[in-house]
């Protein structure tokens, strides 16, 4: 048996994904920015791509724009807007937990002049709305802030965040990095008081290689990519059409079953974190139920290193992440957002993160706490002395 | 301008009726080494020189090919002590002679007021002017052409090369090569090859001798990871640049390490575990041909590395094993591993077996006859275990 439980890491795409992609590669090949007959279907295509993924987050469809996926959105956010409001700040606020494609931007940005202020977490992951609203300045110009940690689950207060931004002043902008929410719950960001939203297509069964950001019209943002001037000249680059199309058919089909993928996936977790708890010397970081993202898991097994297990796990058809995915080739194994957890050295060094997908099931999740069972009095007999 | 190569070897020179089979080798080495790089090469020995004269594929004659490139994998092989790239003239008298000297001077050098001195070597002796007085003649030549220029026949900043054979090759660069002696012409050896930093300089020092080298690694899969066996396939790699193919046997090791863990004491587990690894890596040594085990041992390196601990893992073997690093401190096994490229890889932070499960204070002073009753212990199931390892290990070829 098999149990696909990184699911955080990236999805399987759907068939009917991937035959959307597949259509637009071999009939809709056009390029939209040629003039003829192809170029125009081709345009078309990605105009409903646009707007399918307008509808879900109910925005114009002005205010959405294909990217690469979600580095390039968050980098383009943060670089880009920092870049066209200097002059009314240098000052940025962010979570000590973000992405690395959060967090390498604001280092290079501290690089070139700006200040950043990095909100620390309680034990949940979640930051303090006060301590948000201290660190605001003056000159502050943007906040980013992710709505679900990719580790450990925690969903950030965001509506509320938005709020005591615009009390205390409306003109600072809030990036919102949504890939682990998106496809997962409804995000409005109209209603969030949310300026930028990044988002990807792998992480909701859709293809790689393509995401999006949502931009508020009234933002002043810079382009990263020059070029051919795609996309109103704010991101350069031959449309990537097949890649849109898909990311739209994922979109649609993850808003369309939204309530009842919840439902599944809080049944999951509910059934994963009983089972984790009955077994000997488990710690769950996640909050239960809907105090977290129902899809996300995290716990350690002291006693056993994480990578050790994930081996061992694997060896029995299990996949599963030690930290995030993103951030296993470091030179340092240990996670950054775990560390800024406060956990117990033992526990950080032996934390585990199961993720689902559409497509996990119960009996995937008997399995793997049954693979759990069975290795870790073996595995904790073997340890250094 | 230079489509040709002249080669210098050094220690082969002195090898006497065998001297054909080392330049063999070398030869063989050389398009080895040559296959990947942008071009087409043709390598060749004439009178006591080996030459390699470059193209493109298209156009072997004229075409361009990577000559940086060329001159980077020339120096991956050994037995090579010199590279010198050379223009390769038709002989067409001496007037014509001294006109290709003063256009390979003008192409080659910023010539300003350099010192240089000509030397002349007649290997066709039916060349009609003495090499003396073809050194007068050029260096007249090239004083006319460049006044600014002076001789200086002690110390010459510009010491340039004419050799006369069927055709005349100018050349006065020479660029030094790894020195050595050509892979394939020693034999060939086991190399215990782990993830660090040491086996693979060990591997390099010991091909640099002529020797062709296998490898084995020990794996423990689920305590060490897939992508620790493919940065020692790619350490490998690194190696086979410099040592040719090299058979890479990968030996799953957990259930011997898990078995030792459980019946011998843990302060003598890593002692007991090299022991077995240097007899499992005998095995693989004798059944492919291979004449000695190597190491990347240095003495009091680590607790396993001690004289007691040497001589106790050194006790199992019957065939010699050689440990090029025995007296290196790491800084220059780090030097060298930067030098051939293997130190980036070598610091990935993958876990390798030997540290899985390494005791707080590992014995650092065996008395042999207590290993021996240690592994007395191990005699029920040892046998059978490293059977299954040894049947179940996989071999890589890597190049």
């Amino acid at each position: 048996m098999e149990a696909y439980l990184d699911n955080s890491a990236t999805t399987r795409c759907t068939e009917s994904v991937r035959d959307a992609v597949v259509r637009a590669m071999m009939e809709d090949y056009g390029n939209p920015s040629s003039r003829h007959q192809k170029g125009l279907d081709a345009e078309r295509s990605l105009r409903e791509a646009r707007e399918t993924l307008a509808r879900t987050l109910r925005v114009s469809e002005k205010e959405i724009y294909f990217t690469s996926g979600a580095t390039e959105s968050n980098n383009w956010a943060l670089i880009g807007a920092a870049a066209a409001n200097r002059r009314a700040g240098m000052h940025l606020i962010t979570t000590a937990i973000e992405h690395p494609a959060v967090l390498m931007p604001m280092q290079y940005l501290q690089e070139q002049g700006f200040r950043v202020t990095y909100l620390p977490v309680d034990s949940a992951g979640q930051i303090s709305l006060d301590d948000l609203e201290q660190a605001i300045c003056d000159d502050t110009i943007l906040v980013s802030i992710m709505y679900v940690n990719n580790e450990v689950g925690a969903i950030e207060p965001i509506a509320e965040a938005g709020k005591r931004i615009r009390a205390r002043n409306p003109r600072i902008l809030f990036h919102v990095d949504a890939v682990q929410a998106y496809g997962k719950m409804p995000v409005y960001p109209k209603t969030l008081g949310v300026d930028m939203l990044s988002a990807s297509a792998h992480k909701i069964h859709g293809p790689k290689g393509i995401g999006f950001l949502y931009i508020n019209e009234r933002v002043k943002i810079h382009p990263l990519l020059l070029g051919g001037g795609q996309q109103k000249g704010m991101r350069s680059g031959t449309d990537n059409v097949p890649g849109a199309v898909g990311l739209a058919q994922a979109a649609k089909e993850a808003y369309a079953n939204l309530e009842e993928e919840r439902r599944h996936f809080l049944e999951l977790k509910r059934r994963l974190m009983e089972g984790l708890a009955a077994l000997p010397q488990v710690v769950i970081h996640s909050q239960p139920g809907e105090q977290g993202a129902a899809h996300i898991v995290s716990a350690a097994f002291p006693g056993v290193r994480s990578e050790v297990l994930l081996h061992a796990l694997e060896e029995r058809g299990v996949y599963v992440s030690a930290g995030s995915a993103c951030s296993s080739n470091k030179k340092q194994p240990v996670s950054a957002v775990l560390k800024e957890l406060h956990l117990r050295p033992e526990l950080l060094e032996s934390t585990l993160r199961f993720s689902f997908g559409r497509f996990t099931t119960a009996e995937e999740i008997d399995y793997c706490l049954q693979t759990l069972a069975q290795l870790l009095p073996v595995l904790r007999r073997y340890t250094r002395h | 301008m230079f489509r040709t190569f002249l080669i210098k070897y050094g220690e082969i020179a002195i090898k006497g009726k065998n001297r054909h089979l080392f330049e063999d080798a070398l030869v063989k080495q050389i398009c080895h080494a040559l296959r990947p790089v942008d071009g087409k090469f043709h390598v060749y020995k004439e009178q006591g020189r080996i030459y390699i004269d470059c193209g493109s594929q298209e156009d072997p004659e004229n075409g361009m090919f990577d000559f940086e490139g060329t001159v980077e994998a020339l120096k991956c092989v050994f037995g090579i002590v010199g590279i010198c790239p050379v223009l390769k003239v038709e002989d067409r008298g001496i007037e014509q002679l001294g006109t290709d000297v003063i256009g390979f001077l003008e192409q080659a050098y910023d010539v300003h007021g350099q010192t240089f001195k000509v030397a002349a070597r007649r290997a066709r002796k039916s060349y009609p002017i003495e090499s003396m007085e073809v050194d007068r003649v050029l260096g007249g030549r090239i004083l006319e052409a460049f006044p600014q220029m002076r001789v200086d026949v002690h110390e010459p900043e510009i010491m340039l090369h004419v050799e006369i054979r069927e055709k005349i090759y100018i050349y006065s660069k020479i660029i030094p090569g790894p020195g050595g002696m050509p892979v394939g012409t020693n034999g060939k050896a086991m190399l215990l090859l782990s993830g660090g930093i040491d086996s693979p300089v060990a591997g390099y020092m010991i091909c640099k001798r002529g020797v062709r080298i296998d490898a084995t690694y020990f794996h423990a899969p689920p305590y060490t990871s897939e992508r620790a066996k493919q940065k020692v396939v790619d350490l490998a790699r690194r190696i086979a640049k410099y040592a040719g193919p090299i058979d890479l046997h990968v030996v799953n090791f957990t259930d011997i390490q898990l078995y030792i863990y459980d019946q011998c004491p843990h302060d003598e587990l890593t002692i007991i575990m090299r022991r077995y690894m240097m007899r499992i890596a005998e095995h693989f040594a004798k059944e492919t041909g291979s004449l000695a085990l190597v190491t990347g041992e240095s003495i009091g390196q680590v607790a396993s590395q001690t004289m007691q601990s040497l001589a106790a893992t050194n006790e199992v073997c019957t065939i010699p094993v050689f440990r090029p690093l025995i007296g290196f401190d790491k800084q220059e096994i780090v030097n060298v591993a930067e030098r051939i490229d293997t130190y980036e890889t070598s610091i990935l932070p993958y876990e390798d077996c030997c540290t899985i499960f390494v005791a707080k204070h590992p014995v650092t002073k065996p008395n042999l006859n207590v290993i021996r009753r240690s592994e007395q212990k191990l005699n029920e199931k040892i046998d059978e275990l490293v059977r299954t390892a040894i049947e179940t290990t996989e071999t890589i070829r890597v190049w």
